[in-house]
């Protein structure tokens, strides 16, 4: 009888407490070892100087590098700015896509437009990158095809423009705000539409009074998601970019990997994820949600 | 706008010419590489000069080394599929763990724990990767100098891109196995307990097999996100290269059509993979 009781109470306390601790330590274990420590260390190579072998000390000088060293700011706020427009033009250009989907397309028709949009996404960056190369390059297809139309005389050059970059960018982030922004979209009921229609709204006002009002949520977490992914690239920028690319990622790759300054690359790092991070609040913030009801909508 | 309000026919035609537009631009750079495979020409780049199997048959005699007889490609694939089982595994076994942590368990701080756990997804890959190396150095270090261990596991090489890996795709899988778990009808596991089933029991004939398309479709996702993943690997990576960072070792050289053939059978084992999730969960978005 007691034996039952305890049974459908769950077990007794001590069994309950054994089994939280076994659930509790390997999660402890993964965001300890994995996440939390790794990035005090990384916040400790940030903020130390090389005094000597084996001697340090603590100091901002790897900060104040990168704000008195042109190349490293202006690298900085040319992928924060590049990231934000490729963000902005994958909105414009996604919008249509995920309204069509979740609109005007029905049944059979809007799912298989959907896993068309999915296919090409399952397929690796790099083979989705090397896909743009053979397109693009001087000997590529597209200035071949240049030539023959006659647009051009002679075969052009389409890599290593930031153009270049911007196409593979927005190509790679295009799935990222699809899925956020079909899902804001099926929720609005057509009703609404219908009514603002009757009352003689037009195209425009009905867009700008009542979806994107509605949207917003799925606005924010798609432009949060492929902000985050465009500015922590590296494939990307690096191989359609070139030389030229010159992408934030790449510096702290060198650094680290590259010259071995693994105090500098960890405060680029840090800059990196600090940009990061208050783009991620501030959406939030802009839209009044939750971090947590964000990450699960996408 | 839709379409139970009249569109005039233009809108129409416009809307059916940028879904068309829109979807040959996702295929067009797919489409590129699967053709290219088939040149016969020593780099993948126009004119079309007839077809070719060399890029997957060829060998050393006959000058064009194909995807068979190229052996380091062959080994990188070999190496991804070695790290992706680790990751799978690694990832499924935490996230089925943390599901039920998340769902069941009652405990302070539970809220922070939840949100922590999101982190690594809002982290960029490249600084997962940083982080890691300088922590596992570190370790080792400390290993080296006070107990005079060697820790060669804790140096950039596979065991260190498999913790990489893991460290954000286990976020995946528990989000994953968390969502169903939540579903779950606990009157089910009730009444097996009142009928004198023990917990194990219900675990095993009640719950895994409710959780098991969650642990399946977060395996299929955790093996394709680690095969694919570049940024963290890129930082972590030892002697032994896995695919991707071998294909852009050799993308920037200039390489030969080889990847275009590399690159095809990965599209269609990513194809397979996502034809049979898809099958199983029919049109889920």
């Amino acid at each position: 009888m007691n034996d039952d009781a305890a049974r459908s109470q769950g077990a007794t306390p001590w069994q309950a407490r054994l089994t939280l601790g076994l659930l509790l330590a390997p999660a402890l274990l993964w965001l300890g070892a994995l996440i939390v420590l790794p990035h005090v260390e990384l916040a400790i190579l940030s903020l130390r100087k090389m005094l000597g072998p084996h001697r340090y000390a603590f100091s901002l000088a790897q900060y104040a590098t990168f704000f008195t060293e042109p190349l490293y700011w202006h690298v900085f706020l040319r992928t924060a700015i590049m990231s934000a427009a490729a963000t902005l033009l994958t909105l414009l250009l996604a919008f249509p896509i995920a309204w069509v989907i979740a609109k005007i397309a029905r049944g059979r028709a809007s799912s298989l437009l959907f896993i068309l949009c999915l296919i090409p996404f399952w397929v690796s960056e790099t083979v989705r990158t090397l896909g743009w190369m053979i397109l693009l390059r001087q000997s590529g297809v597209l200035p071949a095809l240049l030539v023959k139309l006659g647009v051009t005389a002679e075969p052009v050059e389409l890599l290593y423009h930031d153009a270049t970059i911007m196409v593979g960018l927005i190509y790679g982030s295009l799935l990222f705000m699809l899925i956020p922004l079909i899902s804001s979209l099926e929720s609005l009921d057509n009703a609404l539409i219908e009514a603002a229609y009757d009352l003689g709204a037009g195209g425009f006002a009905i867009l700008r009074t009542i979806v994107i009002p509605h949207a917003a949520p799925g606005i924010t977490a798609g432009c949060i998601v492929v902000f985050m992914l465009t500015l922590g690239n590296y494939l990307t920028p690096t191989l359609l970019g070139g030389k030229n690319s010159q992408w934030f990622t790449e510096q702290i790759y060198t650094q680290f990997i590259t010259r071995f300054n693994w105090e500098q690359g960890a405060a680029f790092g840090f800059l990196l994820l600090g940009l990061s991070t208050a783009m991620v609040i501030v959406g939030l913030k802009l839209t009044g949600q939750r971090f947590g009801d964000v990450m699960r909508r996408t | 706008m839709i379409p139970s309000l009249p569109r005039p026919a233009w809108a129409r035609a416009a809307t059916a010419a940028y879904v068309v537009m829109f979807v040959a631009f996702l295929f067009l750079p797919l489409i590129i590489v699967a053709v290219f495979a088939f040149n016969d020409a020593p780099y993948p780049a126009p004119p079309w000069r007839g077809f070719t199997l060399d890029w997957f048959l060829g060998n050393a005699a006959k000058g064009r080394i194909g995807l068979f007889a190229d052996t380091d490609l062959l080994a990188s694939i070999g190496t991804s599929c070695i790290v992706a089982s680790w990751v799978t595994l690694l990832s499924v076994g935490l996230g089925l763990v943390n599901a039920f942590l998340l769902e069941r368990g009652r405990f302070p701080g539970k809220h922070v724990l939840s949100v922590l756990m999101l982190a690594p997804l809002v982290i960029p890959g490249v600084i997962l990767g940083i982080s890691i190396l300088a922590f596992a150095s570190r370790m080792a270090d400390f290993a080296d100098d006070h107990f005079g261990w060697d820790t060669d596991f804790l140096r950039p090489g596979l065991p260190l891109v498999v913790l990489g890996q893991f460290s954000f795709i286990a976020t995946i899988a528990t989000l994953t196995i968390s969502a169903r778990l939540r579903r779950f009808d606990t009157t089910l596991e009730e009444a097996a307990l009142n009928l004198g089933a023990s917990r194990a029991a219900v675990l095993r004939t009640i719950l895994l097999p409710y959780l098991r398309p969650a642990l399946l479709g977060s395996a299929a996702i955790s093996f394709l996100m680690s095969f694919e993943d570049f940024n963290t690997t890129l930082m972590l990576v030892g002697a032994d290269s896995p695919l991707t960072v071998m294909m852009y070792g050799r993308m920037r050289e200039g390489a030969t059509p080889v990847l275009n053939s590399v690159s095809l059978f990965l599209m269609l084992a990513s194809a397979a993979l996502a034809l049979s999730l898809l099958r199983r969960r029919p049109a889920s978005h």
